[in-house]
């Protein structure tokens, strides 16, 4: 029984990260319909600030994840100035293959500078807690409380501040945001900011119990993708859920199935879920 | 614009390129310029086949390089592990990646637009998991080695590289020539009708399904046909011929030389091949250029090379012949910015 309450453990820390690289990912398509295929990246290059800044500058962690934010944030607002809304009125194939474009630089970038060895960043956070048996280390713990405290802080940003409310509003209707005098421009690299905000935190929360290089966006971008198809694409309780379940599926997948196949079982349940209902599981996400 | 499309592909400027890329291989420094070429002509078949799909029919598919895959697998399998020889095998990859654009295609074209683009992300990289995992059958990360050369029947050697060049030219120039009949037949133009406009499309009595899965079978049958060469070229193949890092090249190749035309697959894949061949320290680091470039190219020159070239012989003719009709061109236009912006 223990095992299978670890695997739930573990499905949670899982669905926390997948989910909060979702939601900036949902945030982005809800206000500007981009799928941004340089979330990926951003992640990334998240991971390679804070360990940049706790590594050479030797910071604290919480001073490195909060430097790593600035800076990936930073990042995805000129990405929106200088590429993204540039497009705005292109075929949306463009504006798929430039977020390509940035992905690919931005790995060039960091591997210039880092190589593609595999690194290893420390934390302050190194305990286990033994709860009769049932093994939790700290850090697992942290990043399931660091997304719990991360979501409820977005919701009550987009739910109780006049600037979150012209996102929402942003999402819900584009003309009608414009007609009560909402700057877009303002909204999208908002949008953007927070985005690169919330991968930022997600890298440097997981990067200590996994390893950080440069192709490491690849597969959580992919799942997140999946998570948003799920979830349905701008919605952002549907990014929280459709993480879990991913996390959920992968962890007792990994576990009970295959651990070498538990990478295709993301992409198995879309194609699956895809192929039975083309519009994914909760059709047109509320707001 | 055709008539400007075949000025520059008049049967002349045509031959010409036909006869230098027949006479390459005697000009050519060494056998490694040819090799290069031969490589560069079996990128430029893939990415005909990602321009029928892409190109035409308006759909970003980004399991490409997983059917390029797929194909050079079926034949390195079958001929490494199950002792076929090669020409048997050659049509297998073929009906293999038709068959099995057929079966994704079904599946993923009743998505639209993103969703369509993110299940075939999806779909490239389970090809790839599954071609680095499934040791039993694709002997995992360490590869395929020992695949048969294609046989000459007697008359001529394929293991060496120049007989092969001038194979893969022949399968090149057939993969083009019947590119260039597809646009013009009335299948291509229902493609470009698809890209244009699903719901415009459908009123006209369009099928959608059945054309879109038909452009999606052709497209990955051109990357099957392009990887069975490729693994009787290299004659030894691993799971990174899956990596999505080639369809994004095959992506960068279409947009440079020019999406939804027909020399620009061509042009865009030698010139860029070209270019990382003759700086070679760029190799690793060629996306800090190409990442850029692809940005731009989308802002400033979404119609790469060819398209642009088009645009500007199409304005100088405009100039000095004022009394033509602009609406006479713009029915083939290649362009899909205007049509697609207000869908």
């Amino acid at each position: 029984m223990n095992l299978f309450f670890q695997q739930i453990i573990n499905g949670l820390t899982l669905g926390s990260i997948y989910g909060l690289v979702a939601l900036g990912l949902t945030l982005v398509y809800g206000i500007l319909h981009i799928p941004n295929f340089a979330h990926g990246a951003l992640y990334m290059v998240g991971a390679f600030m804070s360990y940049f800044f706790m590594v050479d500058l030797g910071a604290h962690y919480w001073v490195a994840m909060a430097g790593s934010a600035i800076v990936v944030a930073a990042l995805a607002v000129l990405c929106e100035r200088l590429v993204f809304h540039p497009l705005r009125h292109s075929p949306p194939i463009h504006d798929k293959i430039a977020a390509i474009g940035i992905l690919l630089f931005l790995e060039a970038v960091v591997q210039m500078f880092w190589g593609s060895d595999f690194r290893r960043m420390s934390s302050p956070f190194t305990g286990i807690l033994n709860f009769d048996g049932l093994i939790i280390p700290e850090q697992r713990l942290l990043i399931i409380a660091g997304a719990f405290v991360l979501v409820v802080a977005l919701q009550l940003f987009l739910r109780k501040t006049m600037t979150g409310a012209t996102i929402i509003a942003m999402a819900q209707s584009r003309d009608g945001a414009f007609l009560v005098g909402i700057d877009a421009n303002r909204v999208a690299m908002m949008t953007f900011a927070i985005s690169g905000v919330l991968a930022a935190f997600a890298a440097t929360l997981y990067a200590p119990i996994n390893l950080v290089y440069p192709a490491m966006g690849h597969l959580v971008i992919m799942k997140a993708f999946v998570i948003i198809i799920l979830g349905g694409m701008g919605s952002i309780p549907g990014a929280i859920v459709g993480g879990m379940i991913i996390g959920f599926a992968e962890a007792l997948g990994g576990f009970y199935i295959s651990t070498s196949y538990k990478d295709i079982i993301a992409f198995g349940l879309l194609v699956l879920i895809l192929s039975v209902r083309p519009q994914g599981l909760f059709a047109k996400g509320a707001h | 614009m055709f008539k400007f499309a075949s000025m520059l592909m008049t049967p002349a400027a045509k031959y010409l390129m036909l006869a230098f890329a027949v006479l390459f291989p005697l000009v050519a420094a060494n056998e490694y310029q040819v090799y290069v070429m031969a490589t560069a002509f079996v990128w430029a078949i893939a990415v005909y086949g990602l321009n029928i799909i892409t190109g035409f029919c308006g759909q970003l598919n980004l399991a490409h390089g997983g059917f390029f895959a797929i194909g050079a697998y079926t034949l390195g399998l079958l001929t490494a592990d199950f002792g076929w020889s090669f020409w048997p095998a050659f049509v297998a990859a073929l009906v293999t990646t038709a068959v099995l654009g057929f079966l994704v295609g079904i599946v993923s074209l009743r998505l639209k637009e993103h969703y369509f683009a993110i299940f075939t992300l999806c779909v490239g990289f389970i090809i790839y998991l599954l071609i680095d995992k499934w040791e039993e059958l694709t002997h995992g990360a360490i590869g395929v080695r020992d695949i048969a050369a294609p046989y000459g029947f007697g008359v001529v050697d394929f293991t060496d590289t120049t007989p092969f060049y001038y194979l893969v030219l022949a399968f090149l120039v057939f993969a083009i020539w019947f590119m260039g009949r597809l646009s013009k037949s009335l299948l291509g133009r229902t493609f470009l009708a698809i890209r244009n406009g699903d719901e415009l499309a459908q009123s006209l009595g369009i099928n959608l399904m059945r054309n879109k899965v038909l452009a999606f079978v052709l497209s990955t049958t051109y990357a099957g046909l392009a990887g069975a060469l490729y693994a009787g070229m290299v004659r030894f193949i691993g799971p990174d011929e899956a990596n999505i890092q080639h369809t994004f090249d095959m992506i960068t190749y279409l947009l440079v030389g020019g999406i939804g035309t027909i020399m620009g697959p061509l042009l865009g894949t030698i010139g860029i091949v070209w270019i990382t061949q003759s700086l070679q320290f760029l190799e690793e680091y060629r996306m800090i250029i190409f990442g850029p470039l692809l940005v731009l190219l989308v802002i400033f020159f979404p119609r790469g090379i060819t398209g642009s070239f088009l645009t500007w012989m199409h304005r100088k003719s405009q100039a000095l012949v004022p009394g033509k009709k602009r609406e006479e061109s713009k029915v083939n236009t290649v362009q899909p910015r205007e049509a697609e912006s207000n869908a």
